[in-house]
């Protein structure tokens, strides 16, 4: 790890200002950072110790219904907050399927926005990484590139974002309240991360030294909890990083959909939210021939980036199951594994 | 800013100064206090060996910076035993072989102790698996940490129940 100078900001205008100077990182738990910190990775000049912030670690409710979620809430306390899981439980089952316990009791909200990939060249500072050197070229291209993008990638670029609470996120509308050198300023979770295009090192629409100070849940997102899931396909049991995931909610109105959500992990430099999947289930039964139809649109511009088309059909399925699975209605209570692509489905149906 | 940092550290008030920022959690302990039975296995977050509980809540000591936690309670495996009297995780433990080699344990209890304390698996084996699955165990003893999970939580419910 790289020397730095430590500072311990008072105010969220402090910490701003510090954030703003070149060389400049915010330590919220440090569970991403502190890791690219250990392989030299991140190399920051200056630590913005956001620990000792007064009023970023609240849970309030919205007079729309929704949730105000500031920025150091830790992942383990918003997925067991009794109106996340009532109002808003794919959300709930997407932070539980992610990490360890010890790290969900660290983790931030606002981190968990700002999580890097885990290309493994990313990570392998003798490897060519555009993300991490701009113009160093990608030895992902060629390489050992199985579990990387099949949406939104290019010749600079084809890592994942490797978040599973920001597909919930996006697929329900989130809303990032963000406080800058200029000023307090929202944008929609949806618009926050980047596809690389020739400049994947901006990986998010963040300026130097702005801070993600909030997230809000729109109220009218609530209005899917009864048929709300997540889905997310690993490569061991549990504790692992997602292959594919699937955050679905449905609103159904005498047994035909009203509106639905579909957003995708795995799959992209950023959640994929689904929309034109969306608008095809509206009207229709639900079932599973509207879903393999609403699926075959989220991925019909996919393409394998490498050793990866097998991910396009496991998308397709898991965008499947996650809709069979709302259909089926949310859980009294998230199962013991939480976004278990492996458990039964209610009714028998199958992906 | 003076580089100290004031910690409870099981039950007992400690300020230490620190000569660099970069001191984690587990160095300090480790390497400053000659707490050594909270353990390094990958330094990253993966394995669980160093899991503490930090304000009452299990953490990965490796991924916290000591300067950022000053202030925060401490708890690790050597505070866990009142005197001779073995916590009921750790009595668990033996009772039911739950290791081999033992490089993980004291890691796999505290993980334990903070999942008993969540209170959300109870005594269902698949819950508490899967929030025991932050602790790897390389000699494969899941069968009997989670047999031992399972009866520390019971044994603690009927303490509870009788106090």
């Amino acid at each position: 790890m790289n020397r730095f100078d430590y500072v311990r900001p008072r105010t969220v205008a402090e910490a701003v200002a510090a954030g703003a100077e070149p060389g400049s990182a915010f330590l919220a738990a440090g569970t991403n950072l502190l890791d690219l910190m250990k392989i030299g990775v991140a190399r920051p000049a200056r630590l913005v110790d956001l620990n000792h912030l007064p009023g970023l670690s609240s849970i309030e409710a919205l007079p729309d219904g929704g949730l105000r979620i500031g920025a150091q809430i830790r992942n383990a306390d918003l997925a067991h907050h009794a109106q996340v899981v009532r109002r808003f439980p794919a959300v709930a089952e997407a932070l539980l399927s992610g990490a360890s316990a010890q790290l969900r009791n660290a983790a931030t909200v606002g981190g968990n926005l700002l999580q890097r990939t885990r290309c493994s060249y990313f990570q392998d500072t003798a490897s060519a990484c555009n993300k991490r050197a701009p113009g160093s070229g990608c030895d992902a291209r060629g390489g050992d590139n199985r579990l990387h993008a099949v949406l939104g990638w290019s010749e600079s670029c084809i890592a994942t974002n490797p978040s599973d609470f920001c597909v919930a996120l996006a697929a329900f509308d989130a809303v990032v309240e963000i406080e800058g050198p200029a000023g307090r300023r929202e944008i929609p979770l949806r618009d926050f991360h980047r596809l690389p295009g020739s400049t994947p090192d901006r990986e998010t629409d963040l300026a130097p030294g702005e801070l993600i100070v909030a997230l809000r849940l729109p109220g009218e997102a609530a209005g899917f909890a009864p048929h709300s899931r997540y889905v997310k396909l690993r490569e061991r049991t549990s504790y692992a990083f997602a292959v594919v995931s699937a955050a679905a909610g449905l609103r159904i109105e005498d047994g035909r959909i009203a509106a639905a959500r579909l957003a995708l992990g795995g799959v992209a430099a950023k959640p994929w939210r689904a929309t034109a999947a969306e608008a095809a289930l509206v009207g229709a039964a639900p079932g599973a021939d509207a879903f393999r139809a609403a699926a075959g649109l989220a991925l019909a511009e996919a393409k394998p980036s490498g050793d990866n088309a097998f991910k396009i059909e496991l998308a397709r399925r898991i965008a499947v199951r996650a809709l069979i699975l709302a259909a089926a209605g949310t859980p009294a209570r998230l199962p013991a594994l939480p976004a278990s692509p492996f458990a039964p489905i209610p009714g028998g149906l199958h992906g | 800013m003076s580089l100290s940092v004031t910690l409870t550290i099981n039950h007992v008030p400690r300020t230490i100064d620190l000569d660099d920022p970069r001191v984690t959690l587990l160095d300090l302990l480790r390497e400053r206090l000659n707490l050594t039975g909270t353990k390094k296995g990958c330094d990253r977050g993966q394995c669980g060996a160093c899991t503490i509980l930090l304000d009452g809540r299990r953490v990965n000591a490796c991924l916290a910076l000591a300067i950022s936690h000053d202030g925060a309670e401490v708890l690790t495996i050597e505070g866990l035993a009142q005197g001779d009297t073995l916590h009921p995780v750790q009595a668990a433990f033996i009772a039911h072989d739950a290791l081999q080699c033992g490089f993980c344990t004291p890691g796999q209890i505290m993980s334990a102790v903070g999942l008993i304390g969540e209170g959300q698996a109870g005594t269902d084996p698949e819950r508490v698996r899967e929030g025991m699955s932050g602790n790897l165990c390389r000699c494969a003893a899941y069968r009997g940490i989670t047999e031992a999970v399972v009866e520390a939580t019971q044994a603690m419910t009927t303490q509870q129940e009788a106090a």
